[in-house]
């Protein structure tokens, strides 16, 4: 297999076209416009749709017009941006259709700015619209793994009949890195609630998300929950690095990740026993895989481009057994190698 | 272990294309590589950086801050970087362009008119290739045949004569005093 | 004995939830008969947005879609360019259309997305309670408008069909009403003929349908029907404001 020097952005724009999406749909904002660029051009080249939409709202109602078709459809966007689409995401989730999402983060609130920012984790794994439901949230820390992970995401989203984000990060999608294309096999998943046409040979579909009756929307939600169990039983993805005998289990995602990775290889140097846990799915969180990495553990530190918005996931999953210290920069800024060793010194002398 | 670079300079003078040959030629050397640019508003005129890190093992934090090697195109840029180049780095500078007002001890720097070099050799707009070939050479990151197969991968193969003239500026910039 | 008259295939045989005298369901009915005429129940699907026709997902027999308060036209365009051999619609109110979903309409228009739109024009946010609408006439009652829309205070009601005629990509921009037999019939025509539009390429559809809402309005049905010709039309004409679409640019 060829490996090819792309950025972030592209890699994940060349990998839904290998995917099988057919329909992109998006609207112009920064960081992330190397993927309209790329797909403008792919599309019509491999018979898939391009289109830019007139708003970030109607970008994701056109995905979720393709997605009832049964069709592959992907939208694209930045903090702000994803913002306007949680309307859409809503319904999408609600009438438990398959798409996929990307976040290419920049610092907010607000307008903010259009440096590299987690500042979204809260939105992705929380509340990316109104109403109970979850969407597959994964988060890449490689070029590589922009490209694998958007692949994953378009077979579990169909899965699951549930949207999938992508939540990476200005850093991750201007940086260029080696990928290497995987084989693509692509897995059949029923499609036959699709609001294809019925050709006079089945009922009529309806893709729906309103339900006037109590009850009906309630046994609705939790039949949805019950789909949210075994994705919880079966999707999670993590990374462990030097856990086994850590004091310091340092916890980062996506770009992040890389920068406590650094950090952690630097402070073994200097006798600190740190590891690195790196979760890749968001949601569902790895709480399992926490637990065992951090058995050895004295205490975590949560290293992120945000004010900490990881830490209360890491305290629920290891029952607040054990202190989880905060490390991070918020508003564009990344943070550097030698802060967080600075950090984990530290906290390295204190027990 | 890994070489962090740092190059910076105005918008225009190729900041980030020389970083993209650097990325390209540790590629084809088969090298673990990463290459970000900085990006935004900035990038339409005013001050462009773009870091690189090449080595043998997996690239850590993309964003380099405390460079090994520095390739610096215009003053503010060197104002901006110079302290942070590490103790025993190497600082190449354009000084067609960028005044020296402070200089370290600690440091190997290497000062090239590599803008004025570009003119005389009628190849405008190459300087950035010239001082990344003087770069090379002094740091023995990649071989010419290297660095080569790293300009084939950067320019488009019907662009050719684009290609001897940047292969053309390398060599200028490995020879230079 | 022959039949002269029946359901039509592409609408369920369920009770409709709207209000007594309601001219949805003449509406409903001649999408109906259009999408049986033209034999292309399997092939179409329906997008209906919120409002009054939002639960038509139970009353036509096509694939349906429910969309978000306003997005009707951007679901629309989703399922056209990913199944562009389908027949797509969408089925909007006043307030749907040409308030939360100005955007998606006026763009759709604009890029010639080939669907077909029809449009109920009744002058109020029935759903909610009879609200204000941006069709809501100057003078007129509503439960946000308690003096009478004032222009100065409210602004102005929008002509969508005037309003979309202008747009490059409009192949039809029509207004018609269902307030007499006449009246119906050349709604119908004016429907089949948007449908038509779509299996022939010809670019984005409008039909404005002027309708009533007797509930809202707190007239009975005949009355509604009364302020429909007497009030709506003369602000509202009916007829054709576009066909053909293209900029006149070579």
């Amino acid at each position: 297999m060829e490996k090819v020097l792309m950025k972030g952005n592209e890699a994940i724009a060349e990998a839904a076209v290998r995917a099988g999406c057919k329909c992109y749909f998006g609207y112009p904002i920064t960081p992330q416009s190397e993927i309209s660029a790329y797909l403008s051009k792919k599309m019509p080249l491999v018979g898939g749709t391009f289109l830019q939409a007139e708003s970030e709202i109607a970008a994701i109602n056109m995905v979720l017009g393709a997605a009832s078709t049964g069709t592959r459809a992907m939208t694209s966007s930045s903090s702000p941006g994803i913002s306007l689409k949680s309307e859409g995401i809503s319904y999408i989730a609600a009438s438990d259709l398959p798409c996929v999402i990307i976040n290419v983060q920049r610092g907010g609130p607000g307008l903010g700015g259009i440096q590299p920012s987690q500042s979204d984790y809260w939105q992705a794994t929380k509340g990316l619209g109104h109403g109970d439901f979850h969407v597959l949230v994964y988060a890449p820390a490689s070029v590589q793994e922009m490209a694998d992970l958007v692949i994953r995401a378009f077979d579990k989203a169909e899965e699951y009949r549930m949207p999938a984000m992508i939540l990476a990060d200005g850093l991750l999608g201007q940086m260029m890195e080696p990928v290497v294309f995987p084989e693509i096999r692509e897995n059949s998943h029923d499609k036959s609630w699709a609001a294809d046409g019925h050709k006079n040979k089945r009922e009529h579909n309806i893709i729906n998300s309103l339900f006037l009756q109590p009850d009906v929307l309630e046994n609705s939600v939790k039949a949805r929950y019950e789909r949210y169990k075994t994705v919880e039983e079966k999707e999670t993805v993590a990374e462990s690095y030097l856990c086994e005998d850590a004091d310091i289990v340092v916890c980062a995602f996506g770009a992040s990740a890389r920068i406590a990775k650094s950090a952690v290889a630097k402070a073994r140097e200097k006798g600190i026993k740190a590891g690195l846990f790196r979760p890749v799915t968001l949601y569902p969180f790895p709480e399992r895989e926490l637990r065992e990495a951090s058995k050895s553990a004295k205490k975590l530190l949560s290293v992120e481009m945000s004010m900490g918005q990881m830490t209360d996931d890491l305290r629920l999953a290891i029952n607040c057994e054990k202190p989880v210290e905060f490390f991070g920069r918020t508003g564009g800024i990344i943070p550097t190698p030698a802060e967080v060793l600075k950090k984990l010194e530290e906290m390295g002398g204190e027990w | 272990m890994n070489k962090e670079i740092l190059l910076a300079g105005f918008g225009g003078q190729g900041i980030l294309f020389a970083g993209k040959v650097l990325a390209y030629s540790g590629l084809e050397a088969g090298r673990e590589i990463s290459w970000l640019p900085s990006y935004g508003p900035e990038m339409r005129g005013g001050t462009a950086n773009c870091s690189v890190v090449i080595g043998d093992e997996p690239v850590g934090s993309p964003l380099v801050t405390e460079p090994d090697i520095l390739l610096v195109m215009n003053t503010p840029s060197y104002d901006k970087f110079i302290g942070a180049v590490k103790k025993g780095g190497k600082v190449f500078a354009d000084t067609s362009m960028v005044d020296i007002s402070s200089q370290r001890e600690d440091i190997d720097f290497y000062g090239i008119p590599a803008t004025g070099l570009s003119g005389e050799n009628g190849l405008d707009g190459m300087a950035n290739i010239i001082l990344l070939g003087r770069a090379l050479k002094e740091s023995g990151l990649f071989t010419l045949e290297e660095v080569t197969a790293g300009l084939e991968k950067c320019i488009p193969a019907k662009k050719k004569n684009l290609l001897e003239k940047n292969l053309e500026a390398l060599k200028i910039g490995m020879k230079s005093e | 004995m022959a039949v002269v008259f029946e359901r039509p295939h592409a609408l369920c045989d369920v009770p409709m939830h709207y209000c007594p005298g309601c001219t949805h369901g003449i509406i409903h009915r001649l999408v109906a008969e259009v999408i049986d005429e033209m034999q292309i129940e399997g092939d179409t699907i329906g997008v209906c947005p919120v409002g009054c026709s939002v639960m038509a997902y139970d009353y036509f027999n096509c694939d349906m879609i429910e969309a978000p308060h306003g997005r009707a036209p951007a679901v629309a365009t989703g399922v056209k360019r990913s199944k562009p051999d389908s027949f797509v619609f969408t089925y909007q109110g006043d307030g749907d259309l040409a308030a939360i979903g100005t955007a998606e309409i006026v763009h759709a228009a604009a890029r010639g997305e080939n669907i077909t739109v029809i449009f109920v024009n009744n002058t109020t946010y029935g759903m909610t309670g009879g609200q204000m609408a941006p069709t809501t006439l100057p003078g007129q009652v509503t439960q946000t408008s308690p003096y009478g829309r004032d222009p100065e205070r409210e602004g102005y009601p929008i002509r969508v069909c005037e309003m979309l005629a202008t747009m490059s990509g409009t192949a039809l921009a029509q207004r018609v009403a269902v307030d007499t037999v006449p009246h119906i019939k050349e709604a119908k025509k004016a429907i089949r003929k948007a449908f038509e539009n779509q299996r022939d390429k010809k670019g984005f559809s409008i039909v404005e349908v002027l309708s009533t809402c007797p509930t809202n309005w707190g007239l009975d049905p005949v009355k509604a029907l009364e302020r429909l010709r007497n009030d709506m039309i003369p602000y509202y004409p009916l007829g054709v404001y576009r066909e053909g679409k293209g900029d006149g640019v070579k």
